[in-house]
């Protein structure tokens, strides 16, 4: 249905004989928190790098729209709309959280020699606006009285918080988050809670995310897709998933 | 100090083995006769003179290497004064060096005018690649070609063309652009060391062609007879050719060789200048940020939309155009260019000049390019030990202090609170 | 057959004969790479020092009234794959092995200086002119109708060939057979398990340039004896070349370097046969560059996948 914002269909990675995804699909609707879950190994960072292009899926489709994305680049995918971050943080660490805004702003920016030569009134203007945007953002994830430390360091939480803020400040249309819960303490987990739902309420994105913590995934998910050795297992709103037979088992194994 | 006897004594060793054939017998040809002669005894003491050293170095290793800790660093950074105060002073700092370096001409000789140009040539020349290897971190190790391209496109157009100097630098710098970009389009996607070798291959590759394409470059016997630059048209010759006039004459003075040699530096000066203006302008710009974040994390850019081919290819084209402005200029200055300028030697020398001063300092790759053309200059006896003392100085820099002299702190960006 | 079938045929022989001595340094810059991924920039100096110290030994030998041919032979040999593994050995323990672990650019940097210093280092030791040995080894077999075009094998070639054979067996069956070599092959798999498994890797890395230094020694003798004339900067020429056999066979790869080595030396014979000799180095830089560009695992290397 063209009306879904990311529409996976038999999506396929082979690493020589290894079959690391095998028909995974999913379906994403526009403004939903859509969770991918599954034991650990289950080739859920895979089908993450399949879908945002930095791995080239060996077969499948990928829509992002309605415009098929699958073996598009990361940098063309990511300025279609659709912006991830990773396992692990990857923030210009030596940069100031600013500037790490002001980067991920790169295509809005006058990037034009001349004009950045002599300092042309639209260089000037669309600078200020960027900075604009970098410092609402900032506010949005409540790290403003930072903008000016180096990004390297800030407290883990608080870079994953940047990293969402980068993300954001991109005008994305669907946020791909690997793992954004890991190494938060549940304090931090709450306000990652918080943040991806009003993420969700008042833009205009939806958020597909990775996650283990059961607790978040089964609180904000609006759908739910179920991963197991790189095959689909189950797919449906949380309350299905939880009573569903098969997922109990393979998450606790035979009881 | 028992445990440290066997090591030591290994270490010994193995310099004896080394220096034993390859220095202390010395190969001579006699017309088609070849003999071994024992090296003189002064090269069989040095061999022991190291031998010894060695064995003590590794014997007392410990004690020696706590030493060492307590050694200061080299670090030029502690020698600026701090912040605050730099930024006071620097507008009237920036100042005092720019008129000084217009008015010192007229106080020295000739020759330090003329070592002066030089020198200046290889600070454009290590600004330049200090775009591509110390903000966007990537290995070139054929950027003597660009220069090159620079140097005989001034060459050829002023002898097919008659164009003069000043309409030459620009085509200069474009043509050399271009060549970065031809080139660096389809090498960037390399990984580091993969895009070096293939660099110094097309490095390589150019001077080849310079030196076999005889019809078109001179071949080894170059290009000369290049004109000089004028000033408005005005030259500055003893007699002037058809059509123009001379500067002495213009101005009713005698005419002084030494005009020639202060007005090349003056022009010098003022492409140094420009160089670095428009290089410190690129810093504080979306690209040069995005060097710096492609250095830092090139997954990271990739997901934020920004293509790192396009942006490595920048830093690549913008260096290049640096390279081709100074082979302008150089073969302006020397009046005739062959390919022997621009062996991969240069590009070595233009590298360690980047690497020494600190990989992305302008002010460090200035002081480096001083450095490295002064030096040797000072030093006229060891002349012969020169390219050693380079490798040796290269290999020492990288095991001791590899973020260079004066390591960047590049200016960050700043929200002012609103 | 025609004289240029003929001709070409010549071609093929003298590009094998080259070939197989870039097998031999290009097995030492395949091997560095494959165990801890550096390019060693001043491998090729080690071969010059290698064809250096070959002079000095043969010339040395017969000086002292040693008659036998094959005696001195041997024994400079030997002398040379000494030496030239001794400064293998030393070049990774100075420069290379304190900088491992830290960004790949700076021990890049270091080889290139290493290799300035070495030639610099020859250069002031040995005079920068060339050195001529009159040949030693001479004559060799004619095939061919003489009125058309003969084809001539040299003994020396066919020298060439056959220790180039016997090292590289030896190298292989080393690698397949022993401990050791065990050991070498699991370090280029997999650096830090094989030293969690408890074997020494600074012991195993030590080996891997020593014995690409003696293979670089073994061709730095037969190019001495083949060519007759040596100065301080054939190791430049020599390694880039070699790193481009590497690169094309699979960098990582042995067999590969082997592979990469007689088609380079193949293709630059049949380059300087039909075009100008002077663009025959063209070659060489242009195969890399293309190689590369095209296929950078090369022929006999597996495709990489970036892990996100």
């Amino acid at each position: 249905m063209s009306e879904n914002l990311l529409d996976v269909s038999g999506l396929m990675m082979r690493f020589g004989g290894l079959l690391a995804v095998d028909g995974v699909s999913l379906q994403v609707k526009p403004r939903q928190i859509h969770s991918v879950i599954g034991p650990n190994g289950a080739g859920k960072t895979t089908v993450f790098n399949c879908i945002s292009g930095f791995y080239k899926p060996t077969g499948g489709d990928v829509r992002y729209r309605g415009k098929a994305i699958q073996g598009l680049s990361g940098h063309r995918i990511s300025l279609l709309g659709l912006v991830r971050t990773f396992q692990h943080v990857r923030l210009f660490a030596s940069m100031t959280l600013i500037e790490n805004l002001l980067v991920a702003q790169h295509r809005h920016l006058n990037t034009n020699y001349f004009a950045g030569l002599v300092k042309t009134p639209s260089y000037r203007r669309r600078q200020r606006e960027a900075m604009d945007r970098a410092a609402h953002w900032l506010q949005q994830v409540d790290l403003l009285e930072h903008a000016n430390r180096e990004a390297g360091n800030l407290s883990y939480g608080q870079q994953r918080r940047l990293e969402i803020a980068r993300c954001m400040v991109t005008e994305p249309g669907l946020l791909m988050l690997d793992e954004p819960a890991a190494g938060l303490n549940p304090r931090e987990t709450s306000e990652l809670d918080q943040l991806i739902v009003r993420l969700r309420d008042e833009q205009d994105i939806s958020v597909l995310l990775i996650e283990h913590d059961m607790g978040l995934v089964m609180g904000i998910s609006d759908h739910i897709t179920v991963i197991n050795q790189g095959a689909p297992l189950a797919d449906g709103t949380p309350d299905q998933i939880r009573e569903n037979p098969a997922v109990i088992k393979a998450y606790l194994g035979e009881s | 100090m028992q445990r440290a006897l066997f090591p030591a004594l290994f270490a010994a060793g193995v310099t004896f083995l080394l220096t034993c054939l390859v220095i202390g017998v010395r190969l001579e040809q006699d017309g088609p006769t070849l003999t071994v002669v024992g090296a003189d005894a002064e090269t069989w003491s040095w061999i022991g003179f190291a031998v010894v050293v060695v064995f003590l170095f590794q014997l007392f290793q410990q004690p020696l290497s706590r030493l060492k800790q307590r050694l200061p660093r080299p670090d030029l950074t502690g020698l600026l004064p701090g912040d605050q105060l730099r930024n006071r002073l620097k507008p009237w700092l920036i100042a005092l060096v720019i008129v000084g370096l217009f008015i010192w001409p007229f106080m020295v000789s000739r020759g330090a005018v003329d070592l002066a140009t030089l020198t200046l040539i290889y600070v454009m020349l290590g600004l330049g690649l200090n775009i591509v290897v110390g903000f966007a971190g990537l290995l070139d190790l054929g950027y003597v070609a660009f220069y090159a391209v620079g140097a005989y496109t001034y060459a050829l157009l002023s002898e097919y063309y008659g164009l003069s100097f000043w309409m030459c630098l620009p085509i200069a710098g474009l043509l050399a652009a271009t060549f970065g970009c031809v080139l660096g389009f389809p090498v960037l996607r390399l990984r580091g060391d993969y895009l070096a070798i293939v660099t110094l291959g097309f490095g390589e590759i150019i001077r080849i062609l310079l030196n076999n394409w005889t019809s078109l470059t001179g071949g080894p016997n170059g290009i000369g007879g290049i004109d000089k630059p004028s000033l408005f048209g005005l030259e500055f010759s003893r007699r002037a050719s058809e059509g123009s006039q001379t500067f002495h004459e213009f101005f009713g003075i005698d005419y002084d060789s030494s005009h020639k040699v202060i007005f090349l530096y003056l022009v010098a000066v003022l492409l140094v200048l420009l160089t670095v203006y428009v290089i410190n302008r690129i810093q504080r710009m979306p690209i040069g940020r995005a060097w710096e974040a492609l250095r830092e994390d090139e997954i990271a850019c990739r997901s934020l939309g920004l293509n790192p081919t396009v942006i490595k290819l920048s830093a690549f084209t913008l260096g290049a155009s640096f390279a081709g402005f100074a082979g302008c200029f150089f073969a302006a200055r020397q009046g005739f260019i062959s390919p022997e300028s621009f062996t991969f030697i240069e590009s070595a020398i233009i590298l360690a000049i980047v690497v020494l001063g600190g990989m992305g300092s302008q002010f460090g790759v200035i002081l480096a390019a001083i450095a490295m053309t002064i030096l040797p200059e000072l030093a006229r006896e060891f002349q012969e030990y020169r390219m050693l003392m380079f490798g040796g100085v290269m290999v020492l820099m990288m095991l001791w202090r590899p973020q260079g002299l004066m390591p960047m702190k590049r200016p960050h960006l700043e929200l002012k609170s609103s | 057959m025609t004289e240029t079938s003929l001709y070409v045929l010549q071609q093929l022989i003298n590009g094998l004969t080259i070939g197989s001595t870039y097998a031999l340094i290009a097995i030492g810059y395949t091997m560095v790479y494959g165990i801890i991924g550096m390019i060693n920039f001043a491998h090729g100096e080690v071969y010059m020092i290698g064809t250096y110290t070959a002079f000095i030994s043969i010339i040395g030998l017969l000086t002292m009234g040693i008659s036998s041919l094959p005696i001195v032979l041997l024994l400079a040999l030997i002398t040379a794959i000494i030496i030239s593994s001794t400064y293998g050995y030393a070049i990774e323990r100075v420069a290379y092995r304190p900088l491992r672990g830290g960004p790949r650019l700076i021990p890049l940097i270091t080889a290139i200086g290493m290799s300035i210093f070495l030639q610099n280092y020859i250069r002031l030791a040995q005079g920068s002119r060339d050195l001529a040995m009159p040949a030693l080894i001479s004559g060799g077999i004619e095939f061919g109708d003489p009125a058309v075009f003969e084809v001539s094998i040299s003994w020396m070639q066919m020298i060439i060939w056959a220790v180039t054979l016997i090292s590289m067996t030896a190298l292989a069956l080393f690698i397949s057979r022993s401990r050791l070599g065990r050991a070498c092959r699991a370090c280029a798999q997999d650096l830090k398990m094989t030293n969690l498994l408890g074997i020494d890797t600074n012991r195993i890395i030590a080996l891997t340039f020593i014995i690409g230094a003696a293979l670089a020694a073994v061709a730095g003798v037969l190019l001495g004896l083949y060519y007759g004339t040596i100065n301080p900067y054939i190791g430049f020429m020599a390694g880039l070349k070699a790193f481009t056999a590497a690169v094309l066979g699979g960098i990582g790869s042995i067999p590969g370097a082997m592979l990469g080595g007689l088609i380079l030396g193949v293709t630059e014979a049949l380059t300087a046969a039909f075009f100008p000799s002077e663009y025959k180095d063209v070659v060489a830089f242009s195969l890399l560059v293309l190689i590369l560009l095209f296929r950078p695992t090369g022929l006999l290397g597996k495709p990489e996948v970036e892990k996100v």
